[in-house]
């Protein structure tokens, strides 16, 4: 009981990563019809932001110490971040902690500054090119945007820490009545979960109950019919691709305390958002949703010793296993709408 | 001073059996290749001589590559002549001149592996045929060097191992023309075991996760074997997919399991992000059977302990060379890398580093760039001044045998490079191994004309 209580647990936590992923995948694909194999690097340019802000608040200036030597024996040069300088040492350290979560507010504009100029520039010119086409030019651009990062991060992970408010693990087993140390769960990961559920939410009451929202859900269902009311659709397309790339980016944020960012996280992410998304019913937010969470569950037990032990190789193979066999029993998928790519 | 191993005798010996074995066996490679003249493969002519130094240059150990290439070129430089030296002042033999290798001025050429077999063989095929390179050397997996080694063995060509830690390589795997500097995954094992059983008792269970890969197998089998030979019992032990990136589903039953240590046996960003999971999970403060819970990483790397940051703090691994060492060796390495760079050299610059010297330093005293030559003047030698202590190139396996570093992640790092601590030298004696172990055939020398 408590391994299944713990493995479902792991389940909802990487299936609120897969579920974010898919979101904004599903968003892009179900208002511009655009198959976007660039959206894994938008989750990874979001863990970026997370990266880049730890350096712009580490930036430093050098000081020479002479209790201390370096590596070759000179006097060692201390690296004095100027905030530090500004604000004293225990304000800066606090700060610098807490970089994660600040560096929310710092991806928010710049995810969704590179989310409509992606748009502006390059995917607009591919709207009405075979969907091949979509892959092949999405799939380069997110190679280029891997290979610059690379250039300027290098290829090794970097870490990035939770705020040590947010250190440690939670004893869910107390909690449920279970005898102490057996279900524990980190704390940052079932803050994630809750950022996800946020953010899902969010995204859902956006679409649902604001006017911008109402028109693209009309857009989505027949964009000539508003384009004929005299709204211009490609404009609030082009913002839900924005807003789409600040999901990505903000679930690439808050995930660098789980994993160390690194140049190539976004494709570990990107076939299995795709899986997501087909098994959730193209074009279909719930859909993605609930495929993310069904499969992070699936993956979860799957890798569990005892499965390995009686089906070894499971844990590698099981989304897939049951993407097929989900879309053999319902082929548009958990929540698909008959007529989406099916044209 | 060193003596040439290399003998006439041992020479038509070769010379003989090759040639047998050309007229046998079918050619890999084109016969317009070989120097028939030479009487092997890509004989330099002129004044140069050119070495193939084969990376990943792109890929998750890119960092790890560009480090092996910066010291290949560094190596190059003082064979050459430049700069201080380095580890020709301390290196034991003094047949190394400064003037190239044979008189002849060293060139190289780069090919990138992407730590993929098929591009790295793919990429030292064309540094072999195209640039005419004499001997190939590098890399950082051993799915690579094993497979970049059969080529240089079908070739003719003499591979000098650079990052591998599998016991494949000089084990089941092992070829005529192939050489390893760095330790194993035995060695590992072997070196491991007294210090976690002084340091966390004689009764404990280990659970271990291990990459699904050949490296993987050995070293979870090298630290098993080690550890229940002193007592621990392992209570389960689970492969983990290469292409793993989020350990959790693996980590969070691990409390439940009975277990008070956690072996992981994985390297490279699959270390990086197990090991975090690990911490994240409470485990270093966990306690299990009455004890303090405990984490090993069986290979550390300190490029790679670098992105996992403070989570290594505490944790032993082992490790073949490591910039704070104090021998003469060690600092005249970590000098002239630090003064050309700016930063100490990893473990994977240093093997890179020293097997370059090695390898000219076994031409010069073969007197000639006959891969058979080479091989010979190679095996069972003995050196030191290198980092490591004195050293055995062991001629049943092409394996050197030297002094095996225990380290632990440092508690209060002095700077960003200070991130191991070393906690005792193991002796070589302590990790050598009969030669028949892990099985595999040496076969013959193959001078690839």
């Amino acid at each position: 009981m408590e391994a299944i209580v713990l493995q479902l647990l792991s389940g909802l936590d990487g299936g609120s990563a897969y579920a974010l992923i898919a979101l904004g995948l599903t968003l892009i694909f179900g208002t511009l019809g655009v198959v976007n194999f660039a959206h894994g690097a938008l989750f990874m340019i979001g863990a970026f932001c997370t990266v880049t802000l730890q350096r712009i608040l580490t930036l430093s200036h050098t000081v020479i110490d002479d209790t201390k030597t370096d590596f070759l024996g000179n006097p060692a040069k201390v690296q004095v971040p100027y905030i530090q300088d500004w604000f004293g040492e225990a304000a800066s350290a606090t700060i610098i902690d807490w970089s994660v979560p600040l560096a929310i507010l710092f991806a928010i504009p710049v995810m969704l500054v590179i989310g409509i100029v992606m748009e502006r520039g390059l995917i607009k010119h591919f709207y009405k090119r075979p969907h091949a086409d979509q892959i092949l030019v999405t799939f380069g651009l997110a190679i280029v945007l891997q290979e610059i990062i690379k250039y300027f991060f290098g290829a090794n992970p970097i870490p990035a820490p939770a705020p040590d408010a947010f250190k440690g693990s939670f004893d869910f087993g107390q909690l449920l009545g279970f005898e102490a140390n057996r279900i524990i769960y980190p704390y940052w990961r079932l803050v994630y979960f809750g950022f996800a559920a946020l953010i899902i939410t969010g995204v859902f009451a956006f679409l649902q109950f604001t006017t911008f929202g109402m028109v693209v859900r009309a857009g989505m269902a027949d964009r000539e019919t508003v384009g004929l009311l005299g709204i211009d659709i490609d404009k609030r397309f082009t913002m839900m691709f924005g807003l789409a790339a600040v999901v990505a980016g903000l679930a690439g944020v808050m995930y660098t305390p789980i994993n160390s960012p690194n140049y190539h996280m976004g494709m570990d992410f990107l076939v299995i958002s795709f899986v997501v998304v087909v098994v959730g019913g193209m074009g279909s937010l719930p859909g993605a949703v609930l495929a993310g969470f069904v499969l992070g569950i699936l993956q979860s037990f799957a890798s569990m010793r005892e499965v390995i032990e009686f089906l070894p190789g499971i844990n590698q193979v099981v989304i897939y296993l049951a993407a097929i066999v989900i879309l053999l029993t319902r082929p548009r998928g958990l929540l698909g709408k008959r007529g989406v790519m099916e044209d | 001073m060193s003596k040439s191993n290399f003998t006439r005798r041992g020479l038509i010996k070769t010379s003989a059996v090759a040639g047998g074995a050309a007229l046998a066996a079918p050619r890999f490679f084109s016969p317009s290749w070989a120097d028939g003249h030479a009487g092997y493969l890509n004989a330099p002519q002129g004044s140069t001589v050119t070495l193939g130094f084969n990376v990943p240059q792109s890929g998750p150990y890119a960092d790890e590559g560009a480090d092996e290439l910066r010291a290949y070129e560094l190596a190059v430089e003082h064979l050459n002549g430049g700069g201080d030296g380095g580890m020709m002042n301390t290196f034991s033999s003094k047949a190394l001149q400064g003037n190239g290798i044979l008189g002849k001025k060293v060139e190289y050429v780069t090919g990138d592996t992407q730590t993929k077999p098929d591009a790295a063989r793919a990429s030292a095929k064309s540094m072999i045929e195209k640039d005419g390179a004499i001997m190939i050397t590098g890399g950082s997996s051993s799915g690579v060097a094993v497979a970049v080694q059969a080529l240089c063995q079908e070739a003719g060509i003499i591979f000098m191992a650079g990052l591998t830690h599998s016991n494949d390589t000089t084990g089941k795997d092992k070829k005529a023309n192939g050489f390893r500097h760095f330790f194993n995954s035995y060695m590992s094992g072997a070196a491991l075991a007294p210090i976690l059983g002084a340091n966390y008792g004689t009764n404990r269970k280990a659970y271990h996760l291990t990459a699904d890969y050949n490296w993987g197998y050995t070293t979870e089998e090298a630290v098993r074997t080690s550890t229940e030979a002193m007592g621990w019992e392992t209570v389960a032990a689970v492969k983990t997919p290469l292409a793993q990136t989020d350990f959790k589903d693996y980590v969070a039953p691990v409390l439940q399991s009975g277990a008070d240590v956690l072996v992981l046996n994985h390297y490279g960003g699959n270390m990086v992000n197990s090991l975090t999971s690990a911490v994240q999970f409470g485990l270093r403060e966990a306690q299990a059977n009455g004890q303090d819970f405990q984490i090993v990483v069986p290979l550390y790397s300190r490029l790679m302990a670098k992105g996992a940051g403070e989570n290594v703090k505490g944790i032993f691994g082992s490790t073949n060379w490591h910039w704070s060492l104090t021998d003469e060796g060690s600092k005249a390495f970590v000098k002239s890398f630090g003064e050309k760079y700016g930063f100490p050299p990893s473990q994977a610059a240093h093997t890179t580093y020293v097997q370059t010297l090695l390898y000219a330093d076994a031409a010069e005293r073969a007197g000639t760039f006959n891969p058979c030559g080479i091989a010979e003047a190679l095996e069972g030698f003995e050196f030191d001044g290198m980092g490591n202590g004195p050293t055995l190139y062991r001629a049943e396996d092409h394996q050197c045998f030297k002094d095996v570093l225990v380290v632990k992640g440092k508690e209060n790092p002095t700077s960003e490079f200070d991130l191991l601590e070393i906690v005792e030298v193991t002796p070589a004696a302590q990790v050598t191994y009969d030669a028949s172990i892990f099985g595999g055939e040496l076969g013959t020398c193959n001078p690839g004309a």
